[in-house]
């Protein structure tokens, strides 16, 4: 049995300004073919200026079950938002 | 898990799906979630990859340059479409190598249109119209569906189909308005091609075994009898206009309804081609799976020299 290719993580960006943003995956023997695939299959009509590629093994993911403990504790803090500050209505841009 | 846990956590699924939120690969989901989006999904997949096959068979005797690089883009783009899927698919914990084992060894479906030959030019022109055509229809509603990487795959996948649809009907345009041979070979594209489109929405809803589910988990929103109808009320027109006529004699307009009447489908034939007894099942297969096994020595030899290069730098590092 052979080898088969391990998979990539793509990332675009869509024009000088944007963000790289995550667009799919896909399959390459290394990482130059993982960037000319990408460019194939993610950038056939100027959806991309810019274009990254990781080996997907290499991204650590957060697990939902976790999500309790990671998020829901910002969400008592409300004295993170600029609302929870009482002004007077006069003052203006701030 | 207990049966208790497990019961509480589907009720908690089903409510999240109701409010709209989107399930990720990560999420806890139920193995009947699972399994059936592997299916779905690949089985999607697997059409955009064989749907290559009837229509790759015309692009080097496309009749024109400009006939010839939109072939090819439409083609090239089912490629893509596949890709897309397939890595969706495989979101859900299934390997690419399991995908197409399942699909050489014919234990997973595809889409039984293209189980039928394309025989003339025109055929590009009806695949386009009215294959497109149907897919779009099917395709719409799922770019909304409750599995996250499945709607952004569809969300592309929308995108570019539109391109595909126009450039079929635009050839079946030309030839209906070209010489009279030109425009016999676009309606027997048409006749050939009518039927099993309408097919393509699957059995009707009183055969139809999943449409509940599937509804629940927003894999679908219409059933098949309103999509097939749906396809129906949007071509007949658009081959009015060209001065084809549809396959039909049952096909009348019901003024109550707003809708068209058609004649009776030929299940058997349906049934026939999807077990694998159409006239082109075994050609098609064979193609993909000599693709795949001829393509063998350039996937081994890719990975050979990435391995290579990989020890090249670091021996160079040291
Ligand atoms: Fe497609
Ligand atoms: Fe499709
Ligand atoms: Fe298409």
């Amino acid at each position: 049995m052979s080898k088969n290719w391990p998979l990539w993580e793509i990332f675009v960006r869509s024009k000088n300004g944007l963000e790289h943003r995550h667009f799919g995956s896909l399959h390459a023997a290394d990482a130059e073919m993982a960037l000319e695939n990408a460019r194939d299959v993610y950038t056939r009509r100027n959806e991309g200026v810019s274009i990254w590629v990781v080996e997907s093994k290499y991204i650590t993911a957060s697990n939902p079950e976790h999500n309790g403990e990671l998020f829901e504790p910002a969400q008592d803090k409300v004295y993170r938002h600029p609302t929870f500050y009482d002004i007077p209505d006069e003052i203006k841009h701030m | 898990m207990s049966e208790e846990k497990i019961k509480s956590l589907e009720k908690q699924f089903e409510d999240r799906i109701l409010r709209d939120e989107k399930i990720e690969p990560k999420d806890w989901m139920p193995e009947k979630y699972r399994q059936t989006h592997i299916r779905q999904i690949s089985q999607h997949a697997h059409s955009e990859i064989v749907g290559m096959l009837p229509e790759g068979n015309w692009i080097t005797r496309a009749p024109s340059l400009r006939r010839k690089v939109a072939l090819l883009a439409k083609v090239q783009d089912e490629a893509g479409h596949g890709l897309y899927l397939y890595s969706a698919c495989e979101t859900l914990g299934i390997s690419r190598e399991e995908l197409y084992e399942q699909l050489h060894t014919g234990k997973a479906k595809y889409s039984s249109i293209f189980n039928y030959p394309t025989i003339t030019w025109a055929d590009m022109g009806a695949i386009g119209w009215l294959v497109d055509g149907a897919a779009i229809i099917n395709q719409v509603p799922l770019c909304n569906t409750s599995y996250g990487p499945y709607a952004r795959a569809m969300v592309r996948v929308c995108k570019e189909e539109s391109f595909h649809q126009r450039q079929g009907y635009e050839i079946m345009m030309t030839l209906a308005k070209g010489t009279p041979e030109q425009k016999d070979m676009a309606q027997d594209a048409l006749n050939r091609w009518w039927w099993p489109s309408l097919m393509m929405f699957g059995p009707t809803d009183a055969e139809s075994v999943h449409t509940a589910q599937s509804m629940k988990w927003k894999l679908k929103r219409k059933t098949n009898d309103e999509l097939r109808q749906q396809f129906i009320d949007q071509t007949v027109p658009q081959a009015e206009l060209i001065g084809l006529t549809i396959p039909d004699p049952d096909l009348k307009w019901n003024e109550e309804r707003q809708s068209y009447d058609f004649g009776e489908i030929d299940w058997d034939e349906f049934w026939q081609v999807v077990k694998g007894h159409g006239p082109m099942n075994k050609e098609r297969m064979n193609a993909r799976v000599s693709a795949w096994e001829n393509g063998a020595w350039v996937r081994d030899a890719a990975i050979a020299y990435a391995e290579k290069q990989k020890e090249y730098k670091s021996k160079q590092a040291i």
